[in-house]
């Protein structure tokens, strides 16, 4: 004992002082960084001339972008909390298709049906949590079962109440409508404007418009998307809700030994994967006018890619939103640039093929540096 | 050593039957504020059972157990964590991809208040974590570091300090020394030695003689379900309880062919 105390306790010989390095090499978001970076300038240097920068085509690749980041931060914190959700592709086209019949084909307001579809999806989500929870089965197995419930409901219900696989005239049916806006309309218009009398961004030079900036408002997507990406890193960064998110994600026995709801937890994430969802769908059918029977094909994928360039692991416990955003720039970036480039777009599935091996050896290395697994 | 008179925990006769398997057969202990009670017992002798009994997770078939002077009625581990019973698994304690100071708050998060929203207080549990280490004798490079980092006897110590910084009265430590190595379980019961001053009652589940020895102030023995009766410190060899663990006989004969090493 006498040896003990006569040490200085503070430098203990064989704990060796961590280079900065090694510290930002397992910070979750440093992978998403490092590609962002990497992604701009490949493109910066190789489509510079291609119109990719200029306002339309950063509003081109951004609008891109942020439906991936919606969908994102909604995958990442579930995935931190140990689950998946393969469905979120189907609750996509599901969401889209519900707004449609309940505003256009049952004519309710737009407000009502928007809540009411959220209300509907919020729901499923929690009955995915609820059966994943209740019986333990894997969240791949079950989530994988509503990923074809719910596309078989969106492609059987319009073609029972219409007779096609596509519902048009959502446009018309919002026009005015305040919950309408919210998620379709565009701000800082005046903003846009003004970048255009000065000179800053392209304006049309010919037809009914000319004079128009091409760029003309921040569309709510981006808005929505920026939302999320703050709420969701400052709820699992900043709040008593995040720990229990790490700790159900990490090992759920020990979480519920020391009193982590651990049931509520994982539940909450998959009503909250639903929400964003939801979200995602509702913009697009503002946008585009009409829900369509394939919408969101592939999403699940999408987003679970771009959660783990983001740096989140596979089993959870350990991830970043912020990290998850940066993936899903880079995979917007990409997608798009790839096009302005002039690249045949096949390709990009090669590419993202490779990055997401290449971001999961990563990640698991950095796994074993946190936990000193050999 | 002074020691408080009236037991914290009082067990009489427990039993406990698993439909026709009698895992419990009449277990009678009393556990002490302040002192290091060492229940040992081979493979199978229900320790897991008993701890299980002790801590809320499993009622009792038969027999009464007495917390504070008044009947236990626990429903779950919740009640038996907020009375002051807290249970350090041996493994299922500590979440390796999170810091240490995540980890020690884990269920307990302090917050704080901005306006209608409330945050997880960072500074506050980072600089009580810090502290607590200390005061155990382990120096964290940072409160950030993961748990994964750290030697299997930090991580039962950071489990401890946990439970004690919470407020338990009754530390029941399940095998917290079987997978360490000596260094590190010297660590371990140094800590235990630590707590015990502090007042607390530690219930130190082992089959080791040696561990047990090294801190307990008293041990009782479970064999086949049932309590062989406890002993105090000085009033029982190693080579006894020894015996007593194993059931006697073969164990002589075994323990003379390996030259008497066990």
């Amino acid at each position: 004992m006498g040896d003990a105390a006569a040490t200085p306790p503070s430098q203990d010989e064989r704990i060796k002082e961590i280079s900065a390095l090694r510290r930002a090499l397992i910070r979750p978001e440093l992978g998403g960084m490092v590609g962002t970076v990497a992604v701009f300038t490949f493109f910066l240097l190789f489509a510079f001339d291609s119109g990719m920068f200029n306002s339309q085509g950063v509003m081109n690749w951004a609008v891109v972008s942020g439906q991936f980041m919606i969908i994102a931060v909604g995958a990442c914190l579930l995935m931190i909390a140990g689950e998946f959700d393969l469905s979120v592709g189907s609750m996509i086209g599901f969401a889209g298709m519900i707004v449609a019949i309940l505003g256009v084909t049952l004519d309710w307001p737009m407000w009502l049906a928007i809540l009411t579809t959220f209300a509907l999806c919020v729901a499923i989500g929690a009955l995915n949590g609820w059966i994943v929870v209740r019986t333990g089965l894997p969240s791949f197995i079950v989530t994988l079962a509503f990923l074809f419930i719910l596309r078989g409901f969106t492609i059987f219900l319009p073609q029972l109440i219409e007779r096609k696989t596509i519902i048009g005239g959502i446009r018309d049916a919002a026009e005015g409508d305040w919950l309408g806006a919210v998620f379709g309309g565009k701000i800082l218009g005046g903003l846009f404007v003004w970048l255009g009398d000065m000179g800053l961004i392209g304006v049309f030079d010919r037809g009914t418009r000319a004079g128009q900036p091409m760029v003309d408002g921040i569309p709510m997507l981006l808005v929505w998307a920026l939302a999320l990406i703050i709420f969701g890193h400052v709820l699992l960064t900043r709040t008593k809700f995040g720990n229990w998110i790490f700790a159900a994600g990490g090992d759920a026995e020990a979480a519920r030994n020391s009193g982590v709801p651990v049931n509520k937890v994982k539940i909450l994430m998959f009503m909250f994967t639903a929400f964003c969802a939801t979200v995602f769908a509702v913009c697009q059918v503002m946008e585009f006018g009409s829900a369509g029977a394939d919408r969101g094909l592939l999403k699940e994928f999408e987003a679970i890619i771009a959660v783990v360039i983001g740096g989140a692991l596979l089993t959870g416990g350990y991830g970043s939103v912020i990290g998850a955003a940066l993936g899903a720039l880079i995979f917007g970036v990409v997608q798009q640039g790839l096009f302005f480039a002039d690249v045949e777009s096949s390709l990009f599935r090669v590419f993202l093929g490779v990055i997401l091996l290449g971001a999961v050896i990563l990640n698991t290395n950095i796994r074993r540096i946190i936990t000193g697994e050999r | 050593m002074t020691r408080s008179t009236t037991p914290i925990i009082q067990m009489a006769g427990i039993e406990k039957h698993f439909g026709s398997v009698i895992a419990l057969a009449g277990v009678s202990v009393d556990i002490f504020p302040g002192e290091c009670h060492c229940l040992l017992g081979d493979n199978g002798a229900g320790k897991s059972t008993f701890i299980k009994t002790m801590s809320g997770v499993h009622k009792p078939t038969h027999g009464q157990i007495l917390f504070e002077g008044e009947p236990m009625h626990f429903n779950d581990p919740r009640d038996a964590i907020a009375a002051g019973i807290a249970t350090v698994h041996q493994h299922l304690a500590m979440i390796p991809l999170m810091s240490v100071s995540r980890n020690f708050f884990m269920g307990n998060e302090p917050e704080r208040k901005v306006g209608p929203f409330r945050f997880f207080d960072h500074e506050r549990a980072n600089r009580v974590t810090m502290e607590e280490m200390r005061k155990m004798g382990i120096n964290l490079r940072s409160p950030d570091q993961a748990v994964g980092t750290l030697s299997g006897g930090e991580r039962q110590t950071v489990a401890i300090a946990r439970a004690v910084h919470f407020g338990a009265k009754v530390l029941i430590l399940d095998e917290p020394t079987s997978a360490l190595g000596v260094r590190q379980t010297a660590n371990v019961l140094a800590t235990i030695d630590k707590v015990r001053k502090q007042g607390i009652a530690v219930v130190f589940i082992t089959h080791n003689v040696r561990h047990a020895m090294a801190v307990g102030d008293r041990f009782t023995v479970l064999n086949r379900g049932q309590t062989l009766g406890t002993a105090m410190r000085g009033e029982i060899t190693p080579e006894a309880l020894q015996d007593m663990m194993a059931g006697g006989q073969e164990l002589v004969a075994l323990e003379e062919s390996l030259g008497g090493t066990i």
